[in-house]
């Protein structure tokens, strides 16, 4: 049997480990868009190749942009990206921290890290406002490769994808097909989609029709 | 047979078509050959085809007029299959491609012989002047009968039966300056932006760059014209901070910059995009561009002038000539009359003698021309009539002659005696309207010009204009302009312009113009031959004279009254005559009169560029839950909630036959009231909430009271506006003293977060507190049922007693192993559990609970059945029983309002207003129908006396309505004045069908009054 | 389509992320039960609808979440400025051309956007 890690901190926070100790099936949020619409191969045609980077642990922070770059300096080792629609991460890029709003962050963080996570960071941020909600089941992560990403890119957001518009380390959340995401670009010829659960069978869907010219492959 | 006997207008050499390689194509089912290079209008031309459409409202045999995109005649429709149909395609501005199949859009049943132009020759009194305005005065059903033999008769092309095989798309494009037409102008400011840094974004609606010059008879740097093209052309393709886009028409100027350019990509290839190594490009595509400032080099339109008989095939503009001659390698015929009022137009009859064909004469309406190209015509020994006008052309399926006499432009008379010259071709030239259209989408208003006469372009700030679009028609004047037009642009943007070296050309001297657009006529207007302005809506002089006698004075009511300018054609050729006409039948100057405001599309859109990629299966996002796949395997019928896919039920398919849906809906409600139902809730919408200040917030949104909520437990609140109106409703649970997790409805949810960062970040930025949304983070399993402890025991190490779980409790623990937190609420009324897991373990919980639950028969259900039972339980659904003007009370809850709160929470002061107190509100109740086997339909109206005379008053109406299987009667929920008071009342539903049902109005809670099943 | 400047996110994004809330400045009554109904009435009802310059308030829905304000031509479409809750505008029916500097407040010298809304 799995047992569950629950506790309510000094704060009157219920903190709650979502994650089963136990071996228990787990389907990323595009389990059914694999079986119903299929993954094209990669091949040498492909000018454009995504990858899902599933279930890893997506954490968001609330707060003061002082208090809480201490405390995930001290926790992950790293700060909170200092200007607005940027991203900062460590050095092996496995765990990063992005901007989204005054008093917003995105961590993304190796699946089952998440819980952990939390409670380092509650325990550095004491008795200071702050809000910390683990988002893991909600979301997922794509990684856009090869020439055609920017095009691919242009097709479907209305935001400006272009080097001048978009240099690596950035990442808004926008508009994208008729829906929205957070587009990020962590390294030069790499973006990262990161994707609603809900609406991530219609992105797959979009993504796969708009790249169809660019022979696009699905890495698993 | 030669090639000159196929294609007898085709000269020998020139132009800018390959003649080494020959194509075919049909035209009203003939076929012909032209060249590479060629449009389909000069194919058709080269080929001797006079008439290519009929007139829409007179149905007279018309011809090619234009070269571009001002054309108003020569529409077609393209498409050798069903599926490839595009309807109203401009000839002047299709690619000739092999195998192209093209019809006249207009001319039933063919364009030579037309059993329409009966109507012509009647003199058109079937459809007057002011006949869309009349007709839609009269009663709405003649319009049906007069559209349907208009429309057959003169057809406006028809759009294809079968699905197309072409796909389409969108790009979003950002620049630092958007250049608009690739002419001299167009270039030189590209050129000039380029060399800058600057992110350029050029675009040109013709085939290639170069717009006038691809027909220029001017030398630049001692070359070619084209050769400076290619030149600079090359350049800026090499270069990364520009995107070339030819045949792409800059369609509309939006807001703040915001430009959509429609490009052709495949449509000079063939009827559908060719595979390209295996995959099919788009067809076309919409680029959204997004500029820093944008420069228009849009050129200008030639001005046809306004004579007798003017739309005879053979009556071109001066230009068009031009360019057919020195573009297309194509002379529209053999003996030309031109009919001209500035220096310009000469450049017509001097390509037509170098093309080897006789100039009958040049008509000048200038009393004494002079200038370098008069001259040049005059050395060449051609014959120049001053002080002249063409007043009318003869033929009627072509040019025949063209009567000829001096007139007075200022007076508007005939001066001499007429002199018919035997000619086939007459081109006509009144000047150049500047292609102000782009300009005049952002709201500036143009303004006339008397020295170039024509509207120029006024400019918001960020748009910038260069060459024939500002009236600068040298081509020195014109490269210039582009260049200094370009460096404004930069030096708003922060560049340092880099000034470009521009090419040594000619500059003429010239004459004035002078201003004549409607030829005078001895017989007055409304009594001459018919002088067409607007050809494509057929609109003459005459037309426009009625209309000013019948008072209309506003030109904008003159453009309605008469329809010039409308549909495709926007007014490109005609609207300056129309409005010099209109001037002068007012006593007016054009500048009094004004223009007419030109509205995007410049030129037609197809849908297929408007919709891009979303359409089909991806025209609306869907949202999925995590048990989605499970559903559709189960062969579920899924209903639409916001963008949301919901099992709506779940038929049983047995021996082959499937049940309906009554079947299926009283199958699982009694599953549900009987045994254990099975709910997929996750579309819920799901906040959490943190914070000192979580509680007070809640307090303040909620009518009701939550300072004492305890962990561990869970209220339902209510949520109205300031109005006191309802907006949502839902649970919230205490998951911590600060911490707490609230539900929406599913269409509620991102409205609802909305409003609480509205109220949080306007009004009360003071309360320590934040939102997140969660709604896709977990997973709801409801689980109901008299039987759902049992079956959820035997997978969770919750306790579950009765006496320590109770109702709106929740508790945390493994279900299936997966950490939950489980929820004891109720939908239905009875016993139940909302579970929620992490959605990624959603499934394994899902398809555990169906291993264990074999055995009590747990029985999934969908949406419908959700609603059952609710209504006999009298629960509201925020949005059915609820329309935004519906209190609390209203509903019957005022049991979760808090007046005594201490803060004033929202909605709380609209509830005290007297209209809010009233006793006669609708009030929701329940509604019993006399014959239970009746179900009331939503949205029926409720009368208390059926005999009353019509109308009735109506006090209320249906709100939810089904047929409750364990009730065995149909019943309903409604809202009615004073209902609350009113129980045990019979109301009346009279219906459509002349039935009245009757019906007694009870309690809303039909089942289970006491509301003991969920807390068993 | 409008080019907003978000005033969190520092920079101009389209008109999609964002969704019009309506007239700006509009303050809730602290005590609400001591409104006339047609105090109330007002408050909850009455708004401007100036030919020029008029402040609305806007949220950047598909972005930051944030609310903020608007000064915008309604007969040009102009916008003149976007500012953060709880700031003045700058430019008003009185001052078209912006207001002068001894008209201006603190927080409109030195907005501090990066700590969120009026922390």
């Amino acid at each position: 049997m799995s047992e569950h890690t629950s506790a309510t901190t000094a704060t009157g926070i219920n903190m709650y480990d979502v994650r089963p100790t136990a071996e228990v099936p787990a389907e990323s949020p595009l389990a059914w868009s694999y079986h119903h619409t299929g993954h094209p191969g990669v091949s040498q045609r492909s000018r454009v190749v995504i990858r899902e980077r599933a279930l890893l642990g997506h954490v968001v922070l609330r707060g003061g942009a002082i208090v809480l770059d201490e405390a995930v300096r001290q926790v992950l080792g790293f700060g909170l990206p200092a200007r607005p629609n940027t991203l900062s991460q460590d050095p092996s890029g496995e765990r990063s921290a992005q901007w989204l709003s005054p008093d917003e962050w995105l961590v993304i963080v190796p699946g089952g890290e998440e819980f952990s996570l939390e409670a380092k960071l509650r325990e550095a941020l004491g008795d200071a406002h702050y809000a910390i909600v683990n988002v893991s089941g909600g979301q997922t992560l794509l990684e856009l490769e090869g020439e055609a990403a920017t095009e691919l890119l242009m097709k479907s957001t209305p935001y400006d994808v272009h080097p001048a518009g978009f240099p690596v380390g950035k990442g808004v959340t926008t508009v994208f097909a008729k829906s929205n995401l957070i587009l990020r670009r962590p390294a030069e010829d790499r973006w990262e989609l990161v994707l609603r659960r809900s609406f991530a069978d219609y992105l797959y869907r979009w993504l796969l029709d708009a790249s169809q010219e660019y022979a696009i492959g699905v890495d698993d | 047979m030669s090639q000159s006997l196929k294609q007898p207008n085709r000269v020998r050499e020139g132009g800018r078509i390959d003649r080494a390689q020959t194509l075919s194509f049909t035209f009203n089912g003939k076929q012909y050959q032209g060249h590479a290079g060629d449009t389909l209008a000069s194919a058709l031309l080269a080929n001797g085809v006079n008439i290519v459409n009929r007139s829409f409202k007179y149905s007279r045999p018309r011809g090619i007029v234009a070269a571009g995109a001002e054309e108003p005649n020569a529409l077609v429709q393209l498409g050798s299959t069903e599926a490839a149909q595009v309807p109203n395609v401009r000839a002047t501005q299709q690619a000739l491609f092999d195998g192209l199949v093209a019809r006249s859009t207009n001319g039933w049943p063919n364009v030579q012989r037309d059993v329409m132009s009966l109507v012509g020759k009647l003199g058109g009194q079937f459809m007057p002047p002011g006949f869309y305005y009349k007709t839609f005065m009269a009663p709405a059903s003649m319009w049906m009968t007069y559209e349907k033999v208009i429309r057959k008769g003169a057809g406006l092309g028809r759009s294809p039966m079968e699905r197309d095989p072409d796909h389409y798309d969108h790009l979003n494009q950002h620049c630092d300056l958007l250049v608009v037409g690739a002419g001299p102008a167009g270039l030189s400011a590209a050129l000039t932006a380029a060399r800058s840094g600057a992110r350029v974004i050029l675009c040109d609606e013709q085939e290639e760059m170069g717009g006038s010059l691809l027909d220029s008879r001017e030398q630049l740097d001692g070359q070619p014209a084209h050769h400076w093209v290619e030149g600079v052309v090359n350049e800026l393709a090499q270069m990364a901070n520009v995107t070339l886009l030819p045949r792409t028409t800059a369609n509309g100027y939006h807001d703040h910059h915001f430009v959509t350019l429609h490009e052709r990509r495949t449509e000079h290839l063939g009827e559908t995009a060719p595979l390209t190594d295996g995959q099919r490009p788009s067809r076309s595509r919409m680029h959204r561009v997004r500029a820093g400032q944008a420069l228009l080099a849009t050129g200008a339109h030639e001005r046809p002038l306004v004579y007798g008989n003017n739309d005879v095939p053979g009556n071109m503009t001066a230009g068009a000539v031009s360019t057919y001659i020195r573009r297309y390698g194509v002379v529209p015929g053999n003996k030309l009359v031109l009919s001209t009022t500035n220096d310009y137009a000469y450049r017509a009859a001097l390509d037509w003698l170098d093309a080897g064909r006789e100039v009958v004469a040049i008509v000048d309406a200038r009393k004494a021309p002079e200038g370098d190209l008069v001259e040049q015509a005059r050395v060449r020994g051609v014959r120049i009539i001053e002080g002249a006008a063409v007043l009318e052309a003869k033929g009627s399926d072509r040019v025949t002659g063209a009567r000829v006499a001096t007139i007075d432009a200022e007076t508007f008379k005939v001066t001499g005696s007429s002199d018919t010259l035997l000619c086939d071709t007459i081109a006509s030239s009144g000047g150049y309207s500047p292609a102000i259209h782009l300009a005049s989408h952002t709201g500036a208003r143009p303004t006339w010009n008397d020295e170039i006469l024509g509207f120029v372009p006024s400019l918001v700030k960020g748009v910038h204009a260069a060459g024939s679009v500002r009236g600068f028609h040298q081509l020195a004047d014109g490269l210039a302009n582009g260049c200094s037009a370009a460096a404004e642009a930069l030096s708003a943007l922060g560049f340092a312009a880099t000034p470009v070296e521009l090419p040594q050309v000619n500059t003429y001297r010239q004459g004035a113009a002078c201003a004549l657009y409607q030829v005078p006529h001895e017989k007055p207007t409304l009594r001459g031959p018919k002088q067409f302005v607007d050809m494509q809506n057929d609109v003459t002089a005459a037309a426009i004279e009625l209309a000013t006698r019948e008072g209309f004075e506003s030109i904008e009511h003159v453009k309605r009254y008469t329809a010039m300018g409308f549909g495709t054609d926007q007014g490109k050729l005609g609207n300056i005559n129309g409005m010099a006409i209109a001037a002068r039948c007012l006593g007016k100057t054009i500048p009094e009169v004004g223009t007419t405001v030109f509205r995007p599309n410049y030129t037609p859109v197809t849908f297929g560029a408007i919709v891009g990629r979303h359409c089909r299966d991806l025209f609306d996002p869907e949202r999925y839950t995590a048990m989605h796949q499970w559903h559709v395997e189960q062969g579920a019928e899924f209903e639409d909630v916001g963008q949301w896919k919901r099992p709506w039920y779940f038929p049983r398919t047995v021996n082959g036959k499937t049940e309906s849906m009554h079947d299926a809906v009283a199958r699982e409600c009694l599953a549900v009231r009987q045994g254990v139902g099975i709910l997929d809730a996750s579309t819920l919408g799901k906040i959490d909430i943190q914070g000192p200040d979580a509680r007070e917030f809640l307090g303040r949104v909620y009518t009701n009271k939550w300072a004492k909520l305890a962990p561990g437990r869970v209220r339902y609140g209510l949520m109205c506006k300031d109005d006191g109106m309802l907006m949502d409703d839902g649970t919230t649970s205490c998951l911590g003293e600060n911490h707490f997790l609230m539900t929406t409805t599913t269409g509620g949810a991102a409205g609802v977060m909305e409003w609480l960062e509205l109220w949080h970040q306007t009004e009360w930025p003071d309360l320590q507190v934040y939102f997140n949304s969660v709604t896709d983070h977990w997973a709801t399993i409801t689980v109901t049922g008299p039987e759902a402890r049992k079956l959820l025991a035997e997978i969770t190490d919750i306790d579950l007693d009765r006496e320590t779980f109770k109702f709106m409790d929740w508790r945390e623990g493994t279900v299936a192993d997966v950490p939950a937190r489980v929820f004891r609420i109720s939908f239905t009324g009875e016993l139940s559990f909302e579970i929620n897991v992490q959605a990624n373990y959603a499934l394994h919980v899902w398809k555990t609970l169906f291993a264990h639950g074999e055995k009590y028969d747990l029985t999934p259900y969908g949406t419908e059945t959700m609603h059952v039972l609710r209504a006999e339980k009298g629960l509201i659904i925020a949005g059915q029983e609820t329309d935004g003007s519906v209190t609390p009370e209203d509903l019957g809850m005022q049991w979760a309002v808090g007046y005594d709160k201490p803060f004033p929470w929202i909605g709380k002061r609209a509830l005290t207003r007297s209209d809010t107190r009233r006793v006669d509100r609708k009030q929701m109740v329940g509604l019993m129908p006399k014959d239970p086997s009746v179900v009331l339909e939503e949205g029926a109206q409720i009368v208390f006396d059926p005999d009353h005379a019509i109308p009735m008053p109506m006090v209320g109406h249906v709100t939810s309505s089904y047929y409750s299987p364990i009730l065995e009667s149909g019943f309903a929920l409604a809202v009615i004045k004073g209902g609350h008071q009113r129980m045990g009342e019979i109301v009346y539903l009279p219906m459509v069908d002349g039935k009245t049902h009757a019906a007694e109005i009870v309690s809303p809670v039909f089942y289970d009054p006491k509301g003991e099943r969920q807390h068993v | 389509m409008l080019h907003i400047y978000c005033p969190y996110c520092e920079e101009l994004r389209e008109e999609e992320e964002f969704h019009p809330k309506g007239q700006a400045h509009i303050t809730r009554p602290a005590d609400p039960d001591a409104c006339s109904d047609e105090e109330w009435g007002d408050y909850l009802f009455f708004r401007d609808n100036p030919r020029g310059i008029h402040h609305e308030m806007w949220v950047h829905a598909i972005g930051c979440r944030k609310f903020f304000n608007v000064t915008r031509n309604t007969v040009t479409y102009e916008i003149l400025e976007t500012y953060p809750m709880g700031e003045q505008p700058h430019f008003t029916a009185e001052y078209p051309e912006g207001k002068p500097a001894d008209q201006l407040n603190d927080a409109q010298q030195e907005p501090s956007r990066q700590e969120g809304v009026h922390v």
